[in-house]
């Protein structure tokens, strides 16, 4: 939510600089959202340290964790980042059509992202080891899931501003911002599945 | 079709509630008769629940604030006539399972309803105000927080009539409140409440740093900034910290109960200890959320009505921010009993000890501001002065359980019951009221009624300790809080005493509406208007400018060249600015927030009720108005130079009008 376009009294003081788009307290705000949400993931990760070896007889992370699924997963984010990252170049070289063929490759990469997250999940589910199994099994869906939904909501965000972007006129400076938060929250989440990747997949199987 | 649904949810055959929801529904429909009789229908819609004026939001905050204070009021006091009843063999006229929800929508309405929308009601009111800024930084979002808290509110009195309320308190511990114990929808009830008004707190968190942050006046570093100011922006810094930590301990709750799943059950590895810690990790932070704002009030008007400028602003300055840092390291008190161990719980005991020091540090400085000061004594001041006598007194009995081997005796009896009221009712609601008589003029452009308000005072006053200091009695007689009935004839007599200073407060809040009643009704008489608006000779910006303020409170943002410049100003007799008027660029009205305030309210009571369709049409309509918002162009104006010249030109004919009465 906190990309809606808001707009302040005092924002309007740097439409005409035109450079100083990062100052603007859109980008500052959602920089808070995103602490915050680091706040909410921090939580998350706190819950499930504690949950970790609670496996109430059922299967543990070593039996279930295919770590040839997950590195693809991992690949595939990272990878999607750094096309984001050309997306934003091309933002600030004001060449539109390249924005969206960059933002249409993030898309792909992240909705296989979560295509392999899902797929990953339901075969848990199929095979009796749901959320509902142990609490070690509740922590790694609320976890991992979590983060999933994040990606989805940036998917559906990343859509909404391209569809936003069509048509004939210019990057306005609005939609820099836009971008440029789309951006951090995108960055954001890979640096959060670093973590998931390290502490929930990497701990558990080793 | 309708999930759990059905007739049957409807309490018919509880007579309070049935004589409740009458009296609801008559009021009600009085109220919106009155709007249609008189035709307010668009004037309520255009200036009021689209605006996006922080002004406006902050009455509106206030006023579900004080609507709130009846519903919990209402709680409190059927809970106390309850224990003077059932006693000896007498069950009471409250069955177990009607107070046990009683006395749990007592804690959630005051903590999440009445303090937090006032505390919110007042920073929206003061500090742009004070920082000299025309709006918030996000006045979409701070219409959208007013509608989230307003959606909590709305559901949690809803399961009043339709269903029920949680039975298992106002933190709703596990395992009681999983689904394996408490099978009905009154937990969820309470999840739903508390998250949607959490996301509303969170994002009003977020937009006030950044408002405080980004927006101030020119010149006006961190050390120039009004004690109220400095205040909220700790309590923003709080709210951004714990208010994620509660959204995911109560997501996590949920999971158990709607999924399944396994966090805090008793079986398959559930963990009820970590939800305790993880509650309070938010909880202990939000006493500060809220009581470090009403600090901010004292100070301003310690400061005002002394005729100084406060005591040692920089030392207050350093122990707000102490008190912000420390209380994120106290948590564990809460639970002593849980037996973390010796070990953990002294440092758990000596950390709680050291906030004393700061907070020790504000009473002083207080009380400096006081000494040699012409002290004036208005209602705020005497809400300021019961309130250092009766916090003290709280905080001590704090200092008395912070010692573990103590609180291993008090846990859970009425003694932390009283505690925790004496700093709430003494800290935090003292200071909202102090607050709202302090800057109500400035809100509506009259005073509050003296006579009143200070007869309101003193109920509240003696009320308080009628009503309280037995219950520190009972605690250490063993008396446990969430009692139904009881035997034991010692405690008669003090659950009588505190019956009668529940009464005592009850004639509290009627001096209060009379109050405001009085005021309204006498609001044109000289000695009320507030012309000049700066009726206390105050010391902030908020006084440098007409009452109520025009939509963009500033026609030109004034230079900051140190602390209380205003004041300063005034005293040299330096008239204001002569800068250029030029068109100032302000934020329309919309209606987003009240669209999306609505499909939140379907999305939550269509989940407690597992009406799924329904809670998807809520989900797609939040998010389908978002994009539709995010989408719209014409979000702002210009207020012309015309109507900017316009307007002071009728704020100088008041300041004469009231110089020629003089």
């Amino acid at each position: 939510m906190a990309h809606e376009a808001t707009m302040s009294p005092l924002a309007h003081a740097d439409d005409h600089g035109g450079e100083h788009h990062h100052e603007t307290p859109n980008v500052f705000g959602f920089w808070l959202y995103l602490m915050t949400d680091c706040v909410l993931f921090g939580s998350i990760f706190a819950a499930f340290a504690v949950l970790r070896n609670q496996y109430a007889g059922g299967p543990s992370g070593k039996e279930l964790f295919d770590l040839t699924n997950v590195g693809i997963e991992t690949a595939i984010l990272l990878f999607s980042s750094i096309t984001y990252g050309f997306a934003s170049l091309n933002a600030l070289a004001k060449n539109k059509t390249m924005v969206l063929v960059w933002l249409a490759v993030t898309f792909v990469l992240g909705a296989s992202f979560v295509g392999l997250e899902v797929n990953e999940f339901t075969s848990m589910i199929a095979e009796g080891n749901g959320p509902d199994r142990s609490a070690f099994l509740s922590a790694f869906f609320t976890l991992v899931g979590t983060h999933g939904l994040h990606v989805t909501c940036g998917l559906i965000w990343m859509v909404v501003l391209m569809v936003q972007m069509m048509g004939p006129q210019d990057l306005s400076e609005r939609m820099m911002n836009k971008l440029a938060c789309l951006s951090l929250f995108w960055h954001f989440l890979d640096i959060v599945w670093i973590c998931v990747f390290s502490f929930v997949y990497l701990a558990g199987v080793m | 079709m309708l999930g759990k649904l059905s007739f049957s949810a409807i309490p018919l055959d509880v007579p309070i509630l049935v004589g409740t929801f009458l009296g609801v529904a008559v009021i009600g429909l009085a109220v919106l008769g009155a709007v249609t009789y008189y035709g307010k229908w668009g004037y309520l819609w255009r200036d009021w629940l689209t605006t996006v004026d922080h002004k406006r939001l902050a009455v509106m905050y206030i006023i579900l604030a004080i609507v709130m204070l009846f519903r919990g009021f209402a709680d409190a006091i059927m809970m106390r006539t309850q224990l003077a009843l059932a006693y000896n063999g007498n069950p009471g006229y409250l069955p177990p399972h009607h107070y046990d929800q009683v006395f749990s929508a007592h804690g959630t309405i005051m903590i999440f309803f009445m303090a937090m929308a006032f505390m919110t009601g007042l920073m929206n009111l003061v500090v742009p105000l004070q920082i000299g800024a025309r709006d918030v930084a996000f006045p979409f979002l701070n219409s959208l927080s007013f509608y989230m808290t307003l959606v909590g509110a709305l559901l949690i009195n809803i399961s009043l009539f339709i269903g029920e309320f949680a039975q298992c308190g106002w933190l709703v511990y596990p395992p009681l409140s999983e689904m394996q114990f408490s099978p009905g929808v009154g937990v969820d009830y309470y999840i739903w409440a508390v998250q949607i008004s959490g996301v509303g707190t969170l994002l009003t968190g977020v937009n006030f740093f950044t408002t405080i942050v980004k927006m101030r006046a020119p010149g006006m570093g961190w050390m120039q900034m009004p004690v109220f100011t400095w205040t909220a922006f700790c309590t923003t810094v709080l709210i951004m910290v714990s208010f994620p930590v509660l959204t995911v301990t109560l997501a996590l709750l949920s999971l158990d109960r709607y999924l399944g799943m396994h966090f805090f059950t008793n079986d398959a590895g559930g963990n009820v200890m970590l939800y305790l810690s993880m509650i309070w990790t938010w909880g202990h932070p939000e006493v500060y959320i809220l009581v470090i704002p009403a600090f901010g009030v004292f100070s301003e008007v310690t400061a005002t009505f002394s005729q100084k400028p406060l005591f040692g602003y920089k030392t207050m300055v350093y122990a707000t921010c102490s008190i912000m840092v420390l209380s994120f390291v106290v948590w564990v008190h809460h639970f002593f009993t849980m037996g973390a161990g010796a070990n953990v719980n002294t440092f758990f005991g000596i950390m709680t000890m050291i906030i004393a020091v700061p907070t020790g540090v504000k009473i002083f400085n207080w009380l400096f501001t006081m000494y040699k000061g012409r002290v004036e004594f208005t209602a705020p001041m005497y809400w300021t002065l019961g309130f250092m006598i009766t916090f003290s007194i709280g905080g001590m009995t704090g200092v008395m359980m912070a010692m573990p081997a103590a609180d291993w005796i008090l846990h859970n009896s009425l003694f932390l019951i009283a505690h925790f009221h004496n700093v709430i009712i003494g800290g935090v609601y003292f200071g909202y009221i102090a607050g709202m008589g302090f800057w109500f003029p400035k809100a509506f452009g009259f005073k509050l009624n003296e006579a009143w308000g200070k007869r309101a005072f003193w109920c509240w006053f003696v009320g308080f300790y009628l009503a309280f200091v037995p219950l520190y009695i009972l605690g250490l007689e063993g008396m446990t809080r969430r009692m139904n009935h009881y035997d034991n004839p010692d405690w008669y007599p003090w659950m009588l005493v505190a019956e009668a200073g529940a009464i005592v407060i009850a004639c509290g809040i009627v001096c209060q509406l009379t109050q405001l009643y009085v005021s309204i009704r006498d609001r044109n008489l000289p000695e009320n208007l507030d012309l000049t608006g700066d009726p206390w000779n105050g010391r902030t910006l908020e006084w440098s400018i007409s009452s109520p303020p025009p939509a963009y409170n500033f026609a030109v943002i004034p230079d900051i060249h140190g602390l209380d410049t205003f004041h300063t100003e005034k005293q040299l007799g330096l008239k204001a600015h002569g800068k250029p008027l030029a068109p100032i660029h302000m934020p329309k009205n919309t209606s987003a927030g009240v669209f999306i305030g609505l499909f939140s309210f379907i999305l939550g009571f269509a989940s407690v009720w597992y009406i799924w369709w329904l809670a998807a049409i809520g989900l797609i309509g939040i998010v389908a108005t978002m994009i539709l918002r995010s989408a719209n162009r014409d979000v702002d104006y210009y207020v012309p130079v015309s109507e900017i010249e316009h307007n002071e030109e009728v704020y100088s004919r008041r300041i004469a009008a009231a110089q020629a009465a003089e």
